[in-house]
């Protein structure tokens, strides 16, 4: 990991767009100001990466509001001159929707937030959105080429800056838009696959309408993640954009129950499948119907969408005062830190692997550590236990160590025989996955579904009935934001593709 | 936007709203329900639909106020509006081709057996309905059920009709034979008593179950309940199933979860009501509901909560 940089560092790029005066020599550099001498890549190199400013532990473990404060203008110039601008850049590669990476960070350097925020607004239409919840540390940001030596440029931060830029300068962007094609495109579900090919597509000049089936659009942007880590008028001016930019959204409408698939393809030139991968997984353990056990999905959907977290809305929910957390992924640690800020005096991570293993975002293990989160690693639940009234009391659990690598590459948990113990609580959330919801499947028997009721598509994002796309997590099972994004970015310009074949018929 | 179109009270906590839903009036099946969720800050209930009529563009919502959410909903006036309503949901009742079946419906589920027997006279099953309610006028949509086949009343207090349970008007028409198939809808103790009476004829029994729901659509799990020993969900794999098998004691315990929650919102809002009431008259209480403070608030919910 410590090669040398040199050989990989063009230095003739740094800088280009700085402009002399000619013949003066420059005055020293300040950052984002283009009148000034360009740092050296040795000056770049020195930057300490800027952290992201944050409220304290004890404190925002208490509330709802953002954890992450953002950087500053001053901050975020100082970063971006963090970036080598490098001759063959590879943090692109490990983003799902390709944003030009040193291409916006090029404009911070020379002081344009617009620009930076015009070029991000081209690639990404949430970009307010994966800016707080991309694992950047393995994509963007784990492709660095600066990281060989040192830490990566804070990629996700930067784009936080410039995306928040952008929402609170109202029109001080205008996109390009293609003119209206006549082309009628149908999204199903309003998440990040769902917005995203909205995005792409109304600026590509098709006639977009967006059926959800909440009261709200937003999907698990706004019934999943919790406010702390996306707060919901961001998410709702993302929504806002489309909508301006000529997005229809059409709520409560549930396709297979409200409309038939059939219903849509007749009435759109195309339709794309973004419905997500809804139902819950629960751990199939005695005293899973105890009251106090929740899904992940329905905790959260009571706190966020429901807004039990503002304490001023109609919908219960319980405050576990001891909560256990069953799961180790994005869905378990906002579950966890959630309950923390419900009121509860411990929060508890149960999960069947080690620390290693977490599949959550650095991020939030470090956030939910420092909130206070306790770690029940190599554990897995047998039994939830109840009283004689119906409510959980406790958590059975069997303490594990890892085997030998199972198919997914991990080492595979074993029970320890006799290692049984109890994590005495009264509110357990069940955050080990979802799979397919075969509400709109079932009423479209000609679509092709794999055995665990997942949309079959080709390398393109069509599925087995022409000008029906998927993607998202229907298609490929629970994943992330930013990879539904990127299915809802490439199947947008399939679409695209496929509506141009089809010129000749009448629009 | 669902305006409310006619509004009806038809017993003392129970209310009719007929409202605006061009689209799940055109398609809804008996045994299919809605979300209904008022507007900003409001529960997501789920309804039954009672009744709907395509050309009119609407569908009727039998409504029993029992706490904040409910009394909101049938608070509202012809013209007002509901924000949102979604469906229509769950399986559509798996009705007989032929035959006699019995309707036994218990307080506002007698709403929802209505559509059930709607369906099935127009299929030309014969259908008895037993229907009852604490006293006379507790009894609802008996001209409605009149319309597809013989109605039994009955009344706790004997005011009206036969004096008795729904199931002891049922035992006699278990008794007298002749019944394919039974439909039962009612508080969950009344849908036991029906499931454990008719198990011993081996008659095929129908219960729906009113779980609690937030989507609707299978995604939060709250409405689960075991059937068979099998954990299902009652909205897309019900609401109706084989009553011989579910878990009844499950689901009234499940259905307890939020009670305290639901009686602290209630009295809130009826304190809030006084105030408000105190404060038109001019004679404001002194700080005694406080004025709401949301740390006040919070820690009540927090109480209630468990």
């Amino acid at each position: 990991m410590s090669e040398p940089l040199e050989p990989t560092v063009p230095s003739a790029r740094a800088g280009a767009g700085h402009q002399a005066e000619a013949g003066a020599p420059l005055p020293p550099h300040v950052p984002g100001d283009p009148t000034t001498a360009p740092p050296t890549n040795r000056e770049r190199m020195a930057i300490d990466r800027v952290g992201m400013p944050e409220r304290p532990a004890e404190i925002r473990a208490r509330d709802f509001a953002e954890v992450n404060l953002g950087y500053t203008e001053t901050l975020a110039f100082l970063e971006a001159d963090r970036c080598l601008q490098c001759k063959n850049p590879t943090c692109m590669d490990g983003c799902p929707v390709r944003v030009d990476i040193p291409g916006f960070i090029k404009l911070l350097q020379e002081g344009d937030v617009r620009g930076a925020a015009r070029s991000m607004l081209t690639d990404n239409a949430l970009p307010c959105v994966t800016g707080r919840v991309c694992p950047q540390e393995i994509q963007c940001e784990g492709r660095c080429i600066r990281a060989k030596k040192g830490p990566a440029v804070a990629i996700g931060a930067l784009e936080r800056f410039v995306a928040d830029w952008a929402n609170t300068h109202e029109g001080a962007i205008v996109l390009d838009v293609h003119e209206p094609t006549g082309r009628k495109v149908a999204i199903v579900g309003s998440g990040p696959a769902g917005l995203t090919a909205a995005g792409e597509l109304v600026a590509l000049g098709h006639d977009v309408t967006i059926f959800e089936a909440f009261h709200a659009p937003g999907g698990v942007l706004i019934y999943g993640i919790p406010e702390f880590r996306l707060p919901k008028d961001i998410v709702q001016q993302e929504v806002d954009r489309l909508v301006a930019r000529g997005a229809k959204i059409e709520t409560n409408a549930i396709i297979g129950k409200t409309w038939t698939l059939g219903e849509l393809r007749e009435r759109f030139d195309a339709v794309f499948i973004a419905v997500g991968a809804g139902l819950p997984v629960f751990m199939n353990v005695p005293g899973e119907n105890l009251k106090g056990v929740y899904s992940a999905n329905e905790y959260l959907t009571r706190v966020n969408l429901m807004g039990a977290w503002s304490g001023r809305t109609d919908t219960p929910v319980l405050h576990g005062q001891r909560v256990a957390v069953v799961g180790g992924g994005n869905v378990a640690m906002d579950s966890v830190r959630t309950a923390m800020r419900m009121g509860a005096a411990t929060s508890t991570i149960v999960y069947r692997r080690g620390k290693e293993e977490l599949p959550a975002r650095v991020e939030e293990v470090h956030h939910a550590e420092q909130e206070g989160v306790i770690f029940e690693m190599l554990t897995a639940p047998v039994e939830v236990l109840g009283d004689e009234n119906g409510w959980v009391t406790g958590l059975k659990c069997i303490r594990m160590e890892l085997g030998e690598p199972d198919d997914s590459g991990r080492r595979r948990p074993n029970p320890i025989p006799d290692s049984e113990f109890v994590i005495e609580t009264d509110m357990v959330v069940v955050a080990i996955g979802t799979r397919s919801n075969p509400l709109l499947t079932a009423t479209a028997p000609e679509l092709k579904i794999s055995k665990y009721g997942y949309i079959e598509t080709d390398e393109k994002g069509m599925t087995s009935m022409p000008g029906v796309f998927a993607g998202g997590d229907i298609v490929r099972g629970a994943a992330t934001v930013i990879l539904a994004m990127g299915d809802g970015k490439n199947a947008a310009h399939a679409i695209d593709e496929y509506l141009l074949a089809q010129v000749g018929t009448p629009a | 936007m669902h305006p409310v179109r006619e509004k009806a009270q038809l017993s003392p906590n129970v209310t009719r709203l007929v409202v605006e839903a061009p689209r799940i009036a055109q398609i809804r099946q008996p045994g299919q329900f809605v979300i209904v969720h008022l507007g900003p800050g409001a529960e997501r209930i789920p309804l039954t639909i009672a009744d709907g009529d395509a050309e009119a563009g609407t569908i009727a919502l039998v409504i029993q106020s029992v706490g904040k959410s409910t009394g909101d909903l049938v608070a509202l006036e012809v013209g007002e509006s509901i924000a949102d309503i979604a469906g229509p949901l769950g399986r559509p009742t798996e009705l007989i081709e032929s035959g006699h079946a019995i309707c036994v419906g218990g307080g506002v589920g007698t709403a929802v057996v209505h559509p059930i027997a709607q369906g099935l006279a127009a299929k030309g099953v014969r259908v008895t309905s037993i229907i009852g309610g604490r006293s006379r006028e507790w009894v609802i949509y008996e001209d409605e059920l009149r319309r597809y086949g013989d109605v039994i009343v009955c009344t706790d207090d004997g005011s009206y009709g036969r004096h008795g349970f729904v199931t002891d008007a049922l035992k006699d028409a278990l008794e007298t034979g002749g019944v394919d198939e039974i439909y039962a809808v009612g508080p969950v103790p009344m849908m036991k008593a029906v499931s454990a009476l008719t198990e011993p004829y081996g008659i095929p029994t129908l219960a729906s179950l009113n779980a609690i729901m937030l989507d609707g659509t299978g995604m939060c799990g709250g409405c689960r309940v075991q059937v068979g020993g099998k954990t299902v969900y009652a909205c897309v794999d019900g609401p109706e199933f084989d009553a011989h098998k579910v878990d009844f004691r499950e689901l009234a315990d499940r259905l307890s979860t939020y009670r305290t929650f639901e009686q602290a919102a209630l009295e809130r809002q009826q304190q809030i009501h006084v105030r408000k009431m105190a404060e038109l008259a001019g004679t404001a209480p002194e700080a005694e509901v406080g004025a709401d403070a949301p740390a006040a608030d919070a820690s009540a919910l927090q109480e209630a909560s468990r």
